[in-house]
């Protein structure tokens, strides 16, 4: 039994790593890719969001207090004074691009604020600031502008202070920074790539050589059916296992260059070799449970596209699954870890956020390696089965 | 009902098993059973879309109906009939593809209901359902399936060189089989499928569907099988091929063995196409 699985085994890597194209569309393009795009957003997102280098803004003001002279010069922008008339001008300007920010100060503004009463019912002095949201310039020199403003607002009665001093208040560590960033993304992700693996090389297969007529060459070989079944299924989680790494390598390259500012303070190497190694077990254990189901699924199928189709709705239940850590919290108890798929996603979240307990990650591991061999032993009955075999 | 209908089935096995072997005996061969077909049975559930195309309205088409015979170490067994009177399903059983409804089959002492991993060991199969994956060359799936079959690596060495040469396959051992002719593939498949010299070779309609220089030469290799003492069970309906390679003949209606019995006591003085018709009409009814 044992020599006719690695029989099956070596033809399905043959199969796999013989077709240049297939590797390069499975295992290189899928990370390639994820490291291209996810590199494209953060550059692009960082881009727009960041002002040109030396740039010095277009600035109109009306009733520019004398106060706030010092401050404002103080920022890269030339200010003009604009009259009444100038006004709708001035907006004009700001509109096609040409200007970058307008602020009408009211007519003595600093003594009718001071004069202001909270409780008197009256509107407060009004500072109107013209800006374009489209353009990353005005828009940080309005950011400034309001920032200004509510801090000689918070100044005026300054009845309280909060962090004021000059230490450091956040007391989150590098481990507690990474822990959140990653336990927030990496389930889903990781979930998603393995799905995809799986699901890129099982249908081909299985449904693949019913519909080829292939199955049936092999069917009437001495061969035990679960030699067949296992033979698959090894190799091809060994294969989905390949193209979900690639993707996993695509996405920790890229991460710092989507998440631009926020990588500050992550840092993979705070989790230790027994967390990856643990890892590295729920990978392997959730690639076998999502090889085994989807070839239970492409066996019935009469064809690839069939069968592809018919993966769909357990990729939806996957891609739901894996968005639980985001909603859930708090104690999890011990039986979520006896539902395939659910305890994957939950041990790896538990990894990432260093909150998992060492037997919710081995009754995963466990109930995963029991779960495929449930699912091959089904396989093997439909290997068996003349109906889900031969259907026309 | 049923019982006495089948204690009327066996007594009828029985007594065409004495025949044969009172046949056998007064030719003085010594012929040692190596196949023994009894009573398959083999139905397949109507779609009501099948049942409309078959004009019936019975739910179940009893493809193949308590089948029996027996074949004999070194002859050629000939299964004739007309297209779907269950040849395909009968050799299918015999391959342990499909599972029969009734009755069971032994190949060379292996039931194929008891242990159809022997069975598969022992013969070869061919048909044109079974397909070879067009990516891999002759070389590869002759050397993947000698394996599956556990040959000896000298043995099956021999054996490629062997067979590519006879057929033509040592220039395209190489070549993809997606690449090959029809007439190549067909070949490739042949020999695949006496990768592991089986004693028991079963082919279904065998030239179907090839050119007349292949045909021939699939025509003659079952000639050369008969005459290195192995056992070809072939299905057809090609009248000429049966009665040039076959000892014997199963004449198959409507999943019935309507006649089973040497060539020459079948067709006496007339030709096995007319004598054919003849049953044919005399079982079924007219030839519409």
């Amino acid at each position: 039994m044992k020599k006719d699985m690695v029989t099956i085994i070596k033809k399905e890597f043959a199969r796999f790593f013989g077709d240049k194209r297939v590797v390069f569309a499975t295992i290189l393009m899928p990370g390639l890719l994820i490291y291209l795009i996810y590199t494209f957003m953060g550059t692009g997102m960082r881009k727009e969001m960041s002002t040109e280098e030396g740039y010095v803004a277009n600035a109109y003001v009306q009733n520019m207090p004398e106060e706030f002279s010092p401050a404002l010069s103080e920022l890269s922008a030339e200010w003009k004074p604009v009259s009444g008339e100038e006004l709708e001008g001035a907006k004009t300007a700001i509109q096609e691009k040409e200007a970058d920010l307008l602020v009408i100060f009211p007519e003595d503004f600093i003594a009718r604020t001071a004069a202001y009463e909270v409780t008197s019912g009256e509107s407060a002095p009004n500072v109107e600031i013209y800006y374009n949201s489209t353009e990353a310039e005005s828009t940080k020199l309005y950011n400034v502008m309001t920032e200004m403003l509510n801090a000689y607002e918070a100044s005026m009665a300054n009845k309280l202070d909060i962090n004021a001093g000059e230490g450091v208040y956040d007391l989150a560590t590098e481990k507690d920074v990474t822990g959140q960033i990653f336990a927030m993304l990496l389930p889903m992700l990781l979930m998603t790539f393995m799905f995809t693996g799986c699901a890129a090389v099982a249908p081909e297969s299985i449904a693949g050589e019913k519909e080829r007529g292939t199955i049936a060459t092999l069917l009437v070989t001495p061969m035990k059916r679960s030699s067949l079944a296992l033979g698959k299924i090894i190799s091809l989680s060994s294969i989905a296992i390949l193209s979900g790494l690639s993707s996993f390598i695509g996405t920790m390259l890229s991460l710092p260059n989507l998440m631009g500012s926020a990588k500050s303070g992550m840092n993979a190497s705070v989790y230790v070799l027994s967390d990856y190694l643990l890892l590295l077990g729920i990978i392997f254990t959730t690639v076998l449970v999502m090889v085994s189901l989807i070839s239970i699924i492409s066996a019935f199928a009469r064809s690839i596209k069939e069968a592809s189709t018919a993966v769909s709705p357990l990729m939806v239940v996957v891609m739901l699954i894996s968005l639980t850590p985001m909603f859930g919290g708090g104690e999890k108890s011990l039986g979520i870890f006896f539902i395939p798929l659910y305890n994957s996603v939950q041990s790896i979240h538990g990894i990432f956020s260093f909150t998992y307990q060492p037997v919710q990650v081995v009754i995963t591991i466990l109930v995963n390696v029991v779960a495929s061999g449930l699912f091959t032993w089904v396989l093997t009955r439909m290997f068996n089965n003349e109906k889900v075999m031969f259907s026309k | 009902m049923e019982k006495a209908h089948s204690i009327e089935k066996e007594q009828s096995m029985e007594k065409r098993r004495s025949i044969e072997k009172e046949q056998s005996m007064e030719k003085g061969q010594s012929m040692e059973e190596i196949l023994r077909v009894e009573g398959l049975k083999k139905t397949f559930k109507l779609s009501s879309k099948q049942q409309k195309i078959e004009k019936t309205n019975e739910k179940v088409k009893v493809a193949v109906d308590h089948l029996s015979f027996t074949a004999y170490r070194g002859e050629v067994f000939g299964l004739l009939g007309p297209n779907g009177a269950g040849k395909t399903t009968t050799l299918r059983m015999l391959a342990t593809l499909i599972k029969p409804d009734e009755g069971d089959a032994v190949l060379d002492g292996a039931s194929i209901v008891k242990n159809p991993e022997e069975v598969r060991g022992k013969i070869g199969f061919l048909t044109s359902e079974l397909k070879l994956e067009e990516f891999f060359t002759p070389n590869y799936l002759f050397d993947f399936f000698a394996d599956l079959h556990g040959v000896p690596e000298e043995e099956k060495n021999a054996r490629r060189k062997e067979m590519f040469e006879r057929f033509g396959i040592d220039r395209f051992a190489e070549v993809k089989v997606g690449n090959l002719s029809t007439g190549m593939k067909q070949k490739v498949s042949l020999v695949i499928s006496m990768v592991h010299n089986p004693d028991i070779i079963i082919f279904d309609e065998p030239t179907n569907g090839l050119d007349v220089l292949t045909a021939k030469v699939v025509t003659d290799f079952l000639v050369d099988l008969k005459k290195q003492g192995k056992t070809v069970i072939v299905s057809t309906h090609i009248f000429s091929l049966i009665e040039k390679i076959c000892d014997r003949v199963g004449i198959i209606i409507n999943g019935r063995m309507e006649v089973c019995d040497t060539l020459k006591a079948i067709t006496g003085d007339k030709s096995l196409e007319d004598r054919f018709f003849e049953i044919y009409e005399e079982k079924a009814g007219k030839i519409a």
